[in-house]
């Protein structure tokens, strides 16, 4: 109990100071945004492009801007050492990650629900039929880059070439999900949609086992 | 300061080595801090102070060796609640107000009654009428009252300090030195680095200079305490 109440302390934390200074979420947005936009001007896609390529390209566009939003997650706890605070007060160091990467996901999430009607007025895809299934395919996906996120965000905080590591590390641990995460789209995006269960599955099984690892092996992470 | 309900606890440091790769940033310490004494610890920049001080947060894990803690009578007694650990970096948030700091950090260590505990130590610092500004907004001064405000929180027995008073002007500097001294009264076990401080090394009950990671001089009276002390300020 005393996780979860830790966790949910933190996590308002989090959505406190982003709401207060919005550096994460206009950032992301921003970004994604203009993604989405110079690609639909460059290659004019037809609707039958868009369905096709469209999953790849969202999903692209998500990881840079998952890539950007993870960054600073454990660097700002670094410059006046709130980290130490934190984990002299917390009774599991796991609520700290928990809490950012409840609120990594958040953040992602809605960053995603704010550009998809922008993606399909631009792309001509109609988005609305599968409209719950896109949000469940979005919130398994942007789950399982926050937990492998934050976890390589904890780690390369600590390291010398910090800016560096995160891509780095992140790319290849993401590819599974990444790949996953595009196949369900596009088959929610072509002309006669249906769920990937497949997919969704591995998305799910991903989540899990990632969250197990992250659990098991967080407080070394946090290590000095 | 509010009256106190901790109970006197020491810390015995056993054979302390902390490695980072080859290098060693404590060899073979051992010392043993009873309750209620307050301790200085003086050496060079890379002596090992901070680790030392790190270690007895419990927030580094010594490479070997053993921490325990010890009861008034000097038995071992168990593990610790969180220290209170103040150092140059004032460990709070900059986005968030004084009282939320507090908040946040008294709603995560399970304190009954936050907000009432916030209330108390920000009169305690005197930002009772800041309590609602951003940190990000507050002087390095005040900064650093928040900080202590966030390190007493639970009441700690033990309270570590780690070079507090650098970039404090001389007011602030004075009033820190006044807070330790009433933390030293109410008989809470001090230990501290200093860099340059005069007023708060005078109220150390015990110096020791570190050099290299091991423990070179340590001492309670005479010549030997006073030359300690005047390295720490040097």
């Amino acid at each position: 109990m005393a996780l979860l109440s830790n966790a949910a302390v933190l996590l308002g934390k989090e959505l406190r100071t982003e709401f207060r200074s919005r550096e994460l979420l206009t950032t992301t947005t921003v970004f994604v945004l203009i993604v989405i936009v110079l690609f639909s001007f460059t290659f004019d896609p037809t609707s039958a492009e868009s369905r096709r390529f469209g999953a790849g390209l969202l999903w692209l566009a998500f990881l840079f801007a998952a890539s950007l939003m993870l960054q600073p997650c454990f660097l700002r706890e670094q410059t006046s050492d709130t980290l130490s605070a934190l984990r002299l007060s917390v009774s599991d160091p796991f609520a700290i990650f928990l809490a950012k990467l409840v609120a990594n996901t958040l953040f992602l999430l809605l960053t995603e629900l704010l550009l998809l009607p922008v993606f399909a007025v631009m792309y001509n895809v109609p988005v609305l039929p599968m409209l719950h299934w896109l949000i469940l395919v979005f919130f398994l996906g942007s789950l399982g880059v926050s937990i492998a996120g934050t976890a390589l965000s904890a780690i390369s905080a600590q390291a010398r070439m910090r800016e560096l590591l995160l891509p780095l590390l992140l790319l290849p641990l993401l590819t599974p999900i990444l790949v996953a995460s595009t196949e369900v789209t596009a088959a929610l995006f072509d002309r006669s949609p249906y769920v990937q269960w497949k997919g969704v599955g591995f998305l799910a099984v991903f989540d899990v086992a990632f969250l197990t690892i992250l659990w098991l092996l967080g407080e070394y992470l946090l290590e000095e | 300061m509010t009256p106190t309900r901790f109970s006197p606890t020491g810390i015995r440091f056993e054979n302390i080595d902390k490695r980072y790769g080859g290098l060693y940033a404590l060899r073979r310490v051992s010392l043993e801090i009873s309750a209620g004494e307050c301790v200085v610890f003086a050496g060079r920049n890379g002596s090992g102070k901070t680790t030392l001080l790190r270690i007895a947060a419990q927030l580094a894990r010594p490479s070997s060796g053993t921490v325990s803690f010890l009861n008034g009578s000097g038995e071992r007694g168990g593990t610790l609640p969180p220290a209170g650990f103040v150092a140059h970096a004032t460990m709070v948030y900059d986005e968030l107000t004084a009282e939320e700091n507090l908040l946040l950090f008294s709603r995560l260590q399970g304190i009954a009654e936050p907000a009432a505990r916030a209330e108390t130590l920000l009169r305690e610092v005197g930002l009772e009428e800041r309590r609602n500004s951003l940190v990000r907004t507050f002087s390095r001064g005040m900064r650093q009252r928040v900080a202590i405000a966030r390190a007493l929180l639970n009441e700690p027995a033990v309270v570590l300090l780690d070079e507090p008073t650098t970039g404090l002007d001389p007011q602030g500097a004075s009033w820190f030195a006044q807070t330790v001294r009433h933390l030293r009264d109410s008989g809470r076990t001090i230990l501290m680095s200093l860099h340059g401080e005069s007023e708060v090394s005078t109220l150390a009950t015990r110096a020791i200079r570190l050099d290299a990671g091991s423990v070179v001089a340590d001492t309670r009276t005479g010549a030997n305490f006073r030359s300690i002390l005047a390295f720490a300020n040097a």
